[in-house]
């Protein structure tokens, strides 16, 4: 009995340090004072030796987290556990985390090399006059083949993944507004339509899809068409550079029924503690040989115009990852929908999975 | 004992239960009866009745039902042989140490394994039958789900066979039973309610997988897990989501209750010991 009741003190009093240890340790990490910044950033998508170089130029410590889907990150911020200085949403999550009162406004006066930014990605309907976010990486949506395992068949058009050659070969990403909008898209619709007619008409052409699919995955994608076990799939241009640069087989096109053009981008959320620091680390970020250093290093595609000078030409001038003004214009920039229309896409989405054998 | 200590030694218990179990069904329930904008509802509940979320509910009872059944398959028979071994304790740790390993590691290895170049696909080759497809299809699905579960199936099923007295098995071959009727009479309804616990632990955990049916099956199964994932963390319809995992719950009482059943056979099994 004393046994028991010694042991249990004992676990109750390292317990007691244990909390206290952790209490100190998370007072260190949150203690983002004026010489700590905290990123919160997707992974694999800057250059580490940028993040040392701002910390030897400007001496204030980085911290640097990383998430994998916009929502799961909102979701982080809204909670407020940790204090996160900067984050890099897309698009259509800037417009709900604005709406939700998240972001603090842009200093502009902190950030000279907004100057090097090509006026085209300023300014644009998810945050008119950048208010809070400025655009950090930008892309396409679009197919990634691999001639070699296909005979001849090429893509143009998104409607030549219906082709009954394709049989058991097509993979598609795991994310209703892809999927459902390459089926929109086909059929000459918004990317951003509400309306539940043609959202059920892609729906139906997407169920035609089925004998051609092969899988719904994610990023697992970009390993089985490196190691040739996929033909043909739904990619975001960025992950089809990663392809590419290990597989030199693959082509990436963007169909020329349109498809959707992306943003992702610097904010500064309204929990940040050092926001002269964020407002630092976003015009170091803008330097023009800082941004073609990074683009270099993540394979998306940079909004910095001065930065393009500084880097490989043929990169630059792949149409494929930097389409001209003319293809963009047949892209279009998701809208937020709101998060009942979000519910109908998936809802229809996972109707279409159902739906696949 | 007094009635005060007792108390005491309950309350761990009782903090537990309270906190970790009764505590989330509640808020589980109570998040069921929003919608998306946080106005009550019982919404959720007449789209949970909508062809959608029935077919998911009977698909994933099939394939939870498959798995089991595999997995009863190759336990009973596993568990069997292993009561018979030199040393059982040896064996049995080496069937329960794969469950040591991180989950997700061992999908990833199956991706490998069952890619177009993968071993699997290389020894169909070698012995005529050719390339084919198994990633991403119900074979592999199952497959791999009967992996997973076995170790959780064969213990409790190893220790019912354990615990069996062979003496009964020696009368009732003594008696004139065959081998079969020994089984069938004997040793089947004293190891039934290892078999009770190791279809719980094994069917209810498949009715929500939702990692392995999108990295082993590409989606093409889907099971109630996978739409409780989605609603949460991409349409954050907590409301949607919670009504779903209420029904889930439902369901798992409702197979416990099944195979919960009497306990006969514990109670014969300890009377003849």
């Amino acid at each position: 009995m004393k046994e028991l009741l010694r042991g249990a003190i004992l676990i109750v009093a390292v317990s007691l340090v244990l909390l206290l240890i952790n209490d100190n340790l998370s007072e260190g990490s949150n203690k983002t004072g004026k010489n700590i910044l905290t990123i919160y950033n997707w992974g694999e998508y800057i250059d580490p030796d940028l993040l040392k170089q701002f910390e030897k130029e400007t001496g204030i410590k980085v911290i640097y987290e990383t998430f994998d889907s916009n929502e799961g990150m909102m979701g982080k911020i809204e909670q407020g556990g940790t204090s996160y200085d900067i984050t890099m949403p897309s698009e259509y999550m800037v417009e709900m985390m604005a709406e939700k009162d998240l972001l603090l406004p842009i200093d502009y006066s902190q950030i000279p090399n907004i100057q090097h930014i090509d006026p085209y990605f300023l300014d644009l309907p998810f945050d008119p006059g950048n208010k809070f976010s400025i655009p950090y990486f930008w892309g396409t949506v679009g197919i990634a083949y691999n001639p070699d395992l296909l005979d001849g068949q090429t893509f143009e058009s998104w409607d030549n993944l219906w082709d009954p050659s394709l049989k058991q070969q097509v993979i598609l990403v795991d994310s209703a507004r892809e999927t459902i909008g390459m089926g929109l898209n086909s059929l000459h619709y918004s990317l951003n339509s509400t309306d539940i007619n043609e959202l059920q008409e892609a729906t139906e052409k997407l169920k035609k899809l089925s004998p051609n699919v092969k899988a719904v995955i994610g990023d697992e994608v970009t390993q089985l068409m490196v190691n040739n076990e996929a033909a043909v799939s739904l990619t975001w241009s960025g992950q089809a550079a990663d392809m590419m640069s290990e597989n030199e087989s693959i082509d990436y096109v963007v169909p020329e029924e349109g498809s959707n053009l992306w943003f992702d981008n610097f904010v500064i959320p309204r929990t940040a503690k050092n926001i002269e620091g964020a407002h630092a680390f976003i015009n170091f970020m803008l330097d023009p040989e800082v941004a073609a250093q990074n683009a270099d290093y993540v394979g998306y595609s940079t909004p910095n115009l001065t930065a393009l000078d500084y880097m490989d030409p043929e990169v630059v001038e792949d149409e494929r990852f930097y389409p001209d003004e003319d293809t963009r214009s047949h892209l279009e920039v998701y809208k937020n929908l709101g998060l009942k229309m979000l519910g109908v896409y998936n809802e229809l989405f996972l109707e279409f999975k159902m739906d696949m054998k | 004992m007094n009635k005060g200590l007792q108390r005491i030694y309950m309350l761990p218990y009782a903090l537990w239960i309270v906190l970790f179990v009764v505590a989330p069904i509640a808020l589980v329930l109570y998040y069921s009866f929003f919608d998306i904008t946080g106005h009550f509802t019982l919404s959720n509940y007449k789209s949970f009745f909508s062809s959608t979320y029935l077919t998911l509910t009977i698909s994933s009872f099939w394939y939870a039902l498959l798995i089991t059944f595999f997995a009863l398959l190759v336990s009973y028979p596993t568990a069997y042989l292993l009561t018979k071994t030199k040393h059982k304790q040896l064996w049995l740790l080496l069937i329960i140490i794969p469950s040591w390993i991180n989950l997700l590691l061992k999908t990833y290895a199956f991706i490998g394994l069952m890619g177009l170049y993968g071993p699997l696909n290389a020894f169909l080759e070698a012995i005529g039958i050719g390339k084919q497809q198994i990633l991403f299809t119900d074979f592999s699905f199952v497959f791999v789900s009967v992996y997973i579960f076995i170790p959780f199936m064969i213990l409790p099923i190893f220790n019912a066979l354990d615990k069996l007295n062979p003496a009964l098995i020696d009368s009732s071959r003594d008696l004139g039973a065959s081998s079969w009727t020994t089984f069938r009479r004997v040793i089947w309804p004293l190891t039934l309610n290892g078999v009770k616990s190791g279809v719980q632990v094994v069917f209810i955990p498949a009715l929500s997988l939702f990692m392995i049916t999108r990295l082993i099956a590409g989606n093409k199964v889907i099971t109630l897990g996978t739409a409780i994932e989605q609603q949460f963390l991409v349409t954050q319809n907590w409301g949607m989501g919670s009504t779903i995992a209420v029904f889930l719950i439902l369901f798992m009482f409702i197979v416990m209750v099944i195979t919960g059943g009497s306990d006969k056979g514990a109670s014969v099994n300890e009377k003849n010991k």
